[in-house]
């Protein structure tokens, strides 16, 4: 009579609370080696890159669109909805670029530390 | 009528504030006990109820009451204002809200001590701050005072004394975490105040057969109006115009006479009353720009010095000013971790945004239906005339009353967090920490511009929010973002930068308020320095760091890893 397969039990992997880990590379940056200090730097430089895209974005459109009202006056006589294009456009069209913009790099930040924190896990 | 309207009101605003304060104190956990209670909440308000808190204290009254006034008086040029806020928050978020969160310590002051291990670079930033929240605490109490005249008549230091004394009440007694809850709530509080009424107005405005503000002639009167002038003025009559005067016009003496102002200059001395029939071009204050409806709706439709320049300073000024707004920056400390507190920043964007649609369209109904602002100078009272005028009776009553409440709100929680900040500041700078100082703190936080505010008068109130915007884009913004991603930043660059930044932003904002506006290039830079002093500011940091090298402090690599690595992989560190 063979006895029943044995199965490991497990629960499933979860996002929320990451379980600490504790790796060569964690020790490596807890004791300021400089391999430890290499990888912070990655990091540093990846995340000031998500940074600083998001700022040309915003730096672009508050450069251009003062620009774009002096240089074409003629789009202040257009009206929508028997509002002008440029109470339109600065009271409701801009804000959500914004909004699309902060929740772009919300999303991309979180990911780099993600693939950051794998990354040390592996190691 | 006007009795009414004061109960109304007072009635709102105790109510409002009373039942905040009894959630504020004796929601979650009882009453704040630690120290740590009283500065940051104990690190566990969650992201939504944080970015309302925010969204709160943002809104004080130079966003609710001064952007309608300001949309009234100069057009379409002001709506920059409201993108220039909201972009503020996308670079607070995307430079600083996740390392200033990890870095773990409470104020902006504690900041520079720990990454930069400088006692005096931290008095220096303690000066800073101290500094910003003053300029920015002044026109609260301004609007207070603005509010109460306007809408009950009563002495402006009515309005001082009831902000003075619910700030404190909440403060002393509740400290952060009570606040944080007030400050939520009186968000959508604040919101609702603006939203109903302006729902109302606009359908009123509809059924008038929408008249339209942006018709290529100078503001007039829709229905017959009686202005009172209440302090002696010279107006700018832009079309001859009849009108019946009781008081003294040009100097001569007129009891309900019919009188012609002929297009030009007039002076008119104080307690006059002048009844305009309707359709009447409105005679302009003298510091008020006469414009065209057509000119009024198009940006840069003003002949001024140099108004590209100007705006693109300004917006500088307040995209980079955000960061170093310490009330703001201080709410980060309260969210759990580093991710919480990006995703708050998100979520106050979106509020904001929607918040101030608002102003801008009590702004433009102003221009149509109480167009005598631009005569009496008194346009930051736009949204709280507004119901009264356009909706009869008991309604408007009830509708000036709840956008009263609104102001109030909007005053106390302004106030109450910028307290907080400068209460946290001071309590931190001498030796040792505790209540008993943050309370003292308080208490000094709130008597400096409450004895200044006495002195001022109605000078440069609109001004001085932008002020304090320019001052913290000139001084914290670069010592914020240097620490936050460069190593090589040493005390004495950060300390020089500070110095000069916030030396030059404070000169060219006194030299504003007490010599007036200065014509050419010279009063444009004045009046917006921004987009010159903070290029400057990061320059002296960067060049002084690196001729100072060898002070680059000894604990940087560690700092750094502190600052940007996620909270799991430091979970065993303090």
């Amino acid at each position: 009579m063979a006895e029943p397969r044995r199965v490991v039990v497990t629960g499933p992997r979860s996002r929320g609370v990451p379980a600490p880990r504790y790796s060569p590379v964690t020790r490596d940056i807890d004791e300021q080696t400089e391999l430890g200090a290499v990888y912070v730097r990655s990091l540093m430089r990846v995340q000031l890159r998500h940074s600083l895209a998001t700022c040309a974005i915003v730096a672009i459109v508050v450069g251009v669109l003062p620009l774009v009202f002096v240089l074409a006056p003629g789009l202040s006589a257009i009206k929508a909805l028997g509002v002008p294009l440029p109470w339109l456009v600065l009271g409701l069209g801009v804000q959500p670029l914004w909004i699309g913009a902060a929740a772009r790099y919300v999303r991309r930040a979180e990911r780099t530390e993600r693939d950051f924190t794998d990354l040390v896990a592996r190691s | 009528m006007i009795v009414l309207i004061v109960v109304t009101t007072l009635t709102a605003v105790t109510g409002v504030l009373g039942a905040a304060t009894v959630v504020g104190s004796f929601g979650r956990r009882g009453p704040a006990r630690t120290t740590s209670d009283f500065l940051v909440a104990s690190r566990s308000v969650t992201p939504l109820w944080n970015a309302s808190a925010i969204s709160s204290e943002y809104v004080s009254a130079a966003a609710f009451l001064g952007t309608a006034g300001l949309v009234l008086t100069y057009g379409a040029d002001m709506l920059w204002l409201p993108i220039g806020a909201a972009a503020g928050y996308v670079v607070v978020l995307v430079l600083i809200t996740g390392p200033l969160r990890r870095s773990g310590v409470y104020t902006l002051s504690d900041f520079a001590e720990w990454r930069l291990g400088s006692r005096r670079l931290r008095h220096a930033v303690s000066g800073c701050i101290c500094f910003i929240g003053w300029f920015y605490l002044l026109p609260q109490f301004q609007g207070a005072g603005v509010t109460l005249r306007v809408v009950a008549g009563m002495p402006v230091w009515v309005g001082w004394a009831i902000v003075v004394v619910v700030v404190l009440g909440t403060v002393l007694f509740g400290g952060m975490r009570s606040i944080t809850v007030v400050q939520a709530f009186q968000f959508w509080f604040k919101l609702l105040a603006l939203a109903i009424p302006a729902v109302v107005l606009v359908v009123i405005w509809r059924l008038h057969g929408g008249p339209d503000p942006t018709r290529p002639y100078p503001p007039a009167f829709v229905r017959p109006t009686t202005v009172s002038v209440a302090f002696h003025v010279g107006l700018r009559v832009p079309v001859g115009t009849q009108g019946w005067v009781d008081g003294v016009v040009d100097g001569r003496r007129y009891h309900g006479e019919k009188v012609l102002l002929a297009a030009g200059r007039h002076v008119v001395a104080e307690d006059t009353r002048i009844a305009f029939p309707a359709g009447a071009a409105v005679p302009h204050a003298e510091q008020i720009p006469v414009q065209c409806g057509d000119r009024w709706a198009r940006p840069f439709g003003r002949s001024g010095d140099h108004p590209l320049f100007g705006t693109y300073s300004m917006l500088l000024g307040m995209l980079l000013g955000t960061m170093g707004l310490p009330h703001i920056v201080v709410r980060f400390y309260t969210n759990t971790n580093g991710r919480a507190a990006r995703r708050t920043v998100t979520l106050v964007l979106a509020m904001l945004s929607l918040f101030y649609v608002f102003p801008t369209l009590y702004g433009a109904l102003g221009r149509v239906f109480t167009p005598e602002l631009l005569m009496t100078g008194d346009a930051d009272a736009t949204i709280l005339m507004l119901p009264g005028r356009l909706v009869p009776g008991l309604a408007g009553t009830l509708l000036t009353g709840l956008v009263a409440a609104g102001a109030f709100a909007a005053f106390v929680s302004t106030s109450c967090g910028v307290v907080v900040a400068i209460a946290g500041t001071l309590s931190q700078s001498g030796s040792g920490t505790g209540v008993r100082k943050f309370r003292i703190g308080a208490v000094i936080a709130i008597t400096v511009p409450l004895t200044l505010v006495g002195w001022l008068g109605t000078l440069g109130a609109a001004g001085l929010v932008t002020l304090a915007f320019v001052i913290s884009a000139c001084s914290l913004c670069p010592l914020l973002v240097l620490g936050v991603w460069w190593r090589g930043l040493t005390p004495i660059g950060a300390g020089a930068g500070l110095v000069v930044g916030c030396g030059c932003a404070v000169a060219a904002g006194l030299t504003q308020i007490i010599a007036g506006r200065q014509p050419g290039w010279w009063g444009t830079l004045l009046g917006q320095p921004a987009i010159a002093v903070v290029p400057l500011t990061f320059l002296v940091m960067v060049v002084v760091s690196l001729l100072t090298r060898a002070h680059v402090p000894r604990g940087v690599d560690r700092a750094m890893a502190r600052l940007h690595l996620p909270e799991e992989l430091l979970k065993d560190r303090p």
